[in-house]
């Protein structure tokens, strides 16, 4: 499916797309980006899946980012049927507790990629199994791959 | 090993006493000799491989550099049987106390080659990185440093026979333990 076909589907899904905060852009990819909020993430995903017509049945990278403002995550799914891409982006101002709806429900493959985001950014997924740190060590203080984390002894700041 | 270069000659000592300065030195010496001859021809190198350097670490064992023709060998997985640990790659925090462990478990003789500007000083990863060690002789003291990103097979295999011919001008007299007030900062 064309990312402009995709595009016209996902749109019939949610009444009023612009209200709801579902964006599409194009811009500077050759996938089609949707962001989505929050609430509505977990509905969105589950309906990219299980639509016979999109199937995304495979989530191959899920990535946290901090734009800086907002901390956010970006979901790569690809469909083994159709083969096209699409990628979802969901975000949030709220730096002290950021929480997501955690798609492991969906994509199994979810539970490690999302271990890691929570280890690197501090972003939370509610439903999720196992939320603990993954890589750095259990009393590790900070989220180190956020833009404003501060380490004077191990950074050289340039 | 020291030696008793002035030893107490009793009284009522009937025979000559000749010092122990040149006679030892030539068995000393030449026994360096040998002995240098041995470990600078035979240095076994720990597998220690953590990024791409380890691909030019392989590379430099392979048929086309064969590192096995200057006596380097075979490359062990145990660091009981080895005599040399080339750093190839990144050292994190999280890796630093094995590497450090890893060369505590070495037998003397042992040598430090850094391979890469990841082991010299952190190489890109110097900046604005939380996580890697700015060069491994932060965590144990290294004998010869090979520049590159990575070095090519010819540059580590220059490396390896510049830590040969610092073996070679060792003396058992005056050897030092590099380790020995490593952790002091001398």
């Amino acid at each position: 499916m064309t990312n402009e076909a995709l595009q016209n589907l996902i749109s019939t899904w949610i009444s009023d797309p612009e209200t709801n905060g579902l964006e599409f852009t194009e811009e500077k990819s050759q996938f089609l980006n949707i962001t989505v909020q929050p609430e509505h993430l977990h509905q969105l995903m589950t309906q990219l899946k299980n639509n016979s017509e999109t199937s995304f049945d495979y989530l191959f990278c899920l990535s946290g980012v901090d734009w800086g403002k907002e901390l956010g995550v970006v979901y790569h799914l690809e469909s083994t049927v159709h083969r096209h891409i699409i990628v979802v982006k969901v975000k949030t101002e709220d730096r002290e507790n950021p929480t997501f709806d955690s798609v492991y429900d969906i994509w199994a493959t979810a539970e490690f990629h999302e271990r890691e985001v929570f280890d690197f950014f501090g972003i939370k997924f509610k439903n999720h199994p196992n939320l603990k740190r993954l890589f750095l060590t259990e009393d590790w203080d900070g989220f180190p791959l956020r833009k404003d984390y501060v380490d004077e002894i191990n950074m050289v700041i340039k | 090993m020291g030696i008793n270069t002035a030893p107490e000659i009793p009284a009522d000592f009937p025979g000559k006493v000749i010092p122990a300065g040149n006679g030892a030195n030539v068995v000393i010496t030449s026994l360096d000799q040998i002995i240098n001859w041995g470990r600078s021809n035979s240095l076994w190198s720990l597998y220690f491989g953590t990024s791409c350097c380890a691909i030019e670490m392989m590379q430099t064992g392979a048929a086309r550099h064969d590192y096995s023709r200057f006596g380097f060998e075979v490359a062990r997985p145990s660091p009981r049987q080895a005599d040399l640990i080339i750093i190839a790659g990144t050292i994190v925090n999280k890796m630093a106390p094995v590497l450090r462990r890893l060369y505590d478990q070495m037998a003397e003789p042992k040598y430090v080659i850094a391979m890469g500007a990841c082991a010299i000083s952190g190489g890109p990863f110097y900046y604005n990185t939380y996580s890697v060690v700015k060069g491994a002789d932060h965590v144990i003291p290294v004998d010869v440093y090979v520049p590159g990103c990575p070095p090519r097979p010819e540059a580590l295999l220059e490396g390896m026979l510049m830590l040969q011919a610092k073996i070679r001008t060792e003396s058992m007299k005056n050897k030092v333990f590099p380790i020995d007030g490593f952790d002091e900062g001398l």
